[in-house]
């Protein structure tokens, strides 16, 4: 298993060990033991699906504290353009961005800036005729890391370049360095995030060697704060810092990025459900007569992540009102543009999680198994034994981390043999159940889990 | 030799339902950690398969069976049968009617990509008693 960060954390207190968010989980990447929704780590891809169902907020996702900026002299914000959407009656972002400026940033470049430029680099190379096509984007993270698990043999079709937000922070240290003269350690670049996976992504790449964001605070979390600040700003205070136009504050929602690219054969699909049958259809190669295709995890892009404030609708509606005032674009690539300058240094590598074993012949064996199992379970899909579904405890049985009295029905059986028998998801450490099930729980916390993960390193 | 044998019957005429069965067997594949390109051979070749049955014949059968070795797939109907084979197999010759094609299929392309993405193929058929399509796709 890799020991890796994520963002997307469960709080034990809150958890009631409910169905909500193991129904929902698109990567069927959460289980209840002990009455808590633990997530397997290695499933997980961020996409904050479960804190946007969880009814008892017991799913949060970790971004960074304030106080990370003490630890450097100049502070650079990177807004998100979905942070435009999030006020109401705003019709120049210039009240945003000199706002986060008197909060305490030194600087504040925009990622719509650095979106410009990628929208530039990708209609380059899709004229180029170097890509594998349909080219998907690259631009979100939980749908890379959806790639990697589900759909690895996609992963040569995505677009092997810099997001918006790592084009905008390469371009935001090489000016500061310039004209401070500090060395890139003294130098803090931070995003203002709509999106939980996005923070994994600064903490861990996936398709970088190095990473030039130093940090994430979320929408949600600065909210307050600069909305406070932006209404005691007066008209003479405001700074023309705004820097980029319709094409790149239009990746804030669903569409934006496809649109920016002047193509007409290109699909926009958002919301994880749909995006999983795009794909789905994409592997099948029945939407090769596409060239481009824009992913996005939340419902209506970017303004859906789960760290905005606003509804996504509300906020596409404010931002098209705000885009009425913009030139189209404001910035574009050097003509000789090479891949090398903006491309991935790192190779995107699968991670097939949802293999039963590395080996087919004993994945066939399990499979059998599995077959059984499944045929003797119910098929209610209760979730009552802490899984998603009865394929998925068949699949959990087989891989060793249930057994088959956690379904109720077989547990009936079980509560004759011994009456102190409970479900799976209800069992608690030094409660009722049997010795046996109990270190079973444990051990599938510990082998499974990452609600309290203790190292941020990598494999 | 272990095998694991899957079966579906195939609806005649929801096409909201066409490609589950291609759709299933890929997920399948996905767990036993195929090869990537050996499930798109498969799923392409299903898929197709899967397509023409509610196309031509109203439904039918398929029979898929995993083993170490390779991916076989049975596709049974008893729909009308092909008049000319010869002819199917060209790429671009369709017999779908317009109400088909106006769903975006039929472009006559459906035979010659099942062979396209099979290691062996096999089509018997009879006219008035249906069409069996033996495909294979060995593992890579």
């Amino acid at each position: 298993m890799e020991n890796i960060f994520h963002s997307v954390r469960l709080d034990d207190e809150k958890c009631l060990g409910c169905t909500n968010c193991i129904k929902r989980c698109p990567t069927q990447a959460i289980r209840v033991r002990n009455k808590k929704a633990y997530i397997i780590s290695d499933r997980c891809i961020d996409c904050g699906e479960c804190i946007r169902v969880c009814p008892h907020h017991a799913k949060y996702a970790v971004t960074d504290h304030f106080n990370e900026l003490l630890k450097f002299k100049y502070r650079i914000a990177l807004p998100a353009p979905s942070l435009y959407g999030q006020f109401n009656n705003l019709d120049n972002v210039d009240y945003v961005l000199t706002g986060l400026k008197k909060m305490g940033f030194d600087t504040v470049v925009e990622v719509s800036k650095g979106a410009e430029f990628i929208s530039d680099a990708t209609r380059k190379m899709l004229e180029s005729g170097e890509l594998k096509k349909p080219v998907i984007s690259s631009a979100c993270p939980a749908i890379l890391r959806l790639i990697r698990i589900r759909f690895p043999n996609l992963i040569g079709n995505i677009l092997p370049l810099y997001t918006p937000l790592d084009f905008a922070a390469r371009f935001a240290r090489e000016q500061a360095k310039k004209e401070t003269g500090l060395s890139d350690e003294e130098i803090g670049v931070f995003f203002i995030s709509p999106c939980p996976a996005k923070q994994t992504e600064i903490k861990r790449p996936l398709c970088f060697t190095e990473q030039k964001v130093n940090g994430a605070f979320a929408i949600k979390d600065i909210y307050p704060v600069l909305l406070q600040t932006m209404e005691k700003l007066t008209p003479e205070e405001l700074e023309p810092l705004n820097d980029s136009g319709i094409i790149g504050v239009g990746w804030a929602s669903s569409g934006g990025e496809a649109a920016g690219l002047l193509k007409e054969r290109y699909l926009a699909a958002d919301g994880i459900e749909n995006v999983i049958h795009v794909l789905e259809e994409l592997e099948d190669e029945k939407l090769n007569d596409l060239e481009f295709i824009e992913l996005n995890c939340c419902t209506g892009g970017c303004v859906g992540g789960v760290l905005t404030v606003e509804n996504p609708y509300v906020a596409k509606a404010r931002i098209q009102r705000l885009r009425k005032f913009m030139p189209v674009s404001c910035n574009g690539l050097p003509e000789k543009f090479t891949l090398d300058a903006l491309g991935w240094t790192k190779e995107l590598t699968p991670s097939p999680s949802m293999k039963l074993a590395d080996n087919v012949i004993k994945a066939m064996h399990m499979m059998s198994q599995r077959r059984e199992i499944e045929a003797a379970l119910p098929g209610l899909d209760c979730g009552i034994c802490g899984a998603p579904s009865c394929t998925a405890l068949a699949d959990d049985i087989v891989r060793g981390y249930a057994e088959k009295s956690d379904c109720v029905f077989f547990g009936l059986q079980a509560i004759r043999e011994n009456p102190d028998w409970v479900p799976a998801p209800f069992r608690e450490k030094n409660g009722t159940a049997k010795k046996a099930t109990d270190d079973y729980a444990n051990d599938f916390a510990s082998a499974f889990i990452h609600n309290t993960p203790k190292e941020e390193n990598d494999t | 030799m272990e095998s694991i044998k899957l079966h579906y019957d195939i609806s005649a005429t929801d096409f909201t339902r066409a490609g589950a069965a291609s759709g299933d067997v890929k997920r399948v594949l996905k767990e036993l950690g195929v090869a990537p390109a050996t499930i798109r051979n498969v799923a392409v070749a299903m898929y197709e398969g899967e397509i023409n049955m509610v196309i031509h014949a109203g439904g039918g059968e398929i029979d898929v069976e995993i083993t170490e070795d390779a991916i076989q797939m049975i596709l049974t109907d008893h729909g009308p049968g092909i008049e000319n084979v010869e002819l199917a197999m060209k790429e671009g010759y369709s017999t779908a009617p317009d109400n088909i094609r106006c769903l975006g299929f039929g472009a006559g392309m459906g035979l010659p990509n099942i062979k396209k993405y099979s290691d062996e193929f096999r089509i018997d058929t009879e006219l008035g008693v249906g069409t069996t399509l033996t495909l294979k796709v060995y593992m890579s």
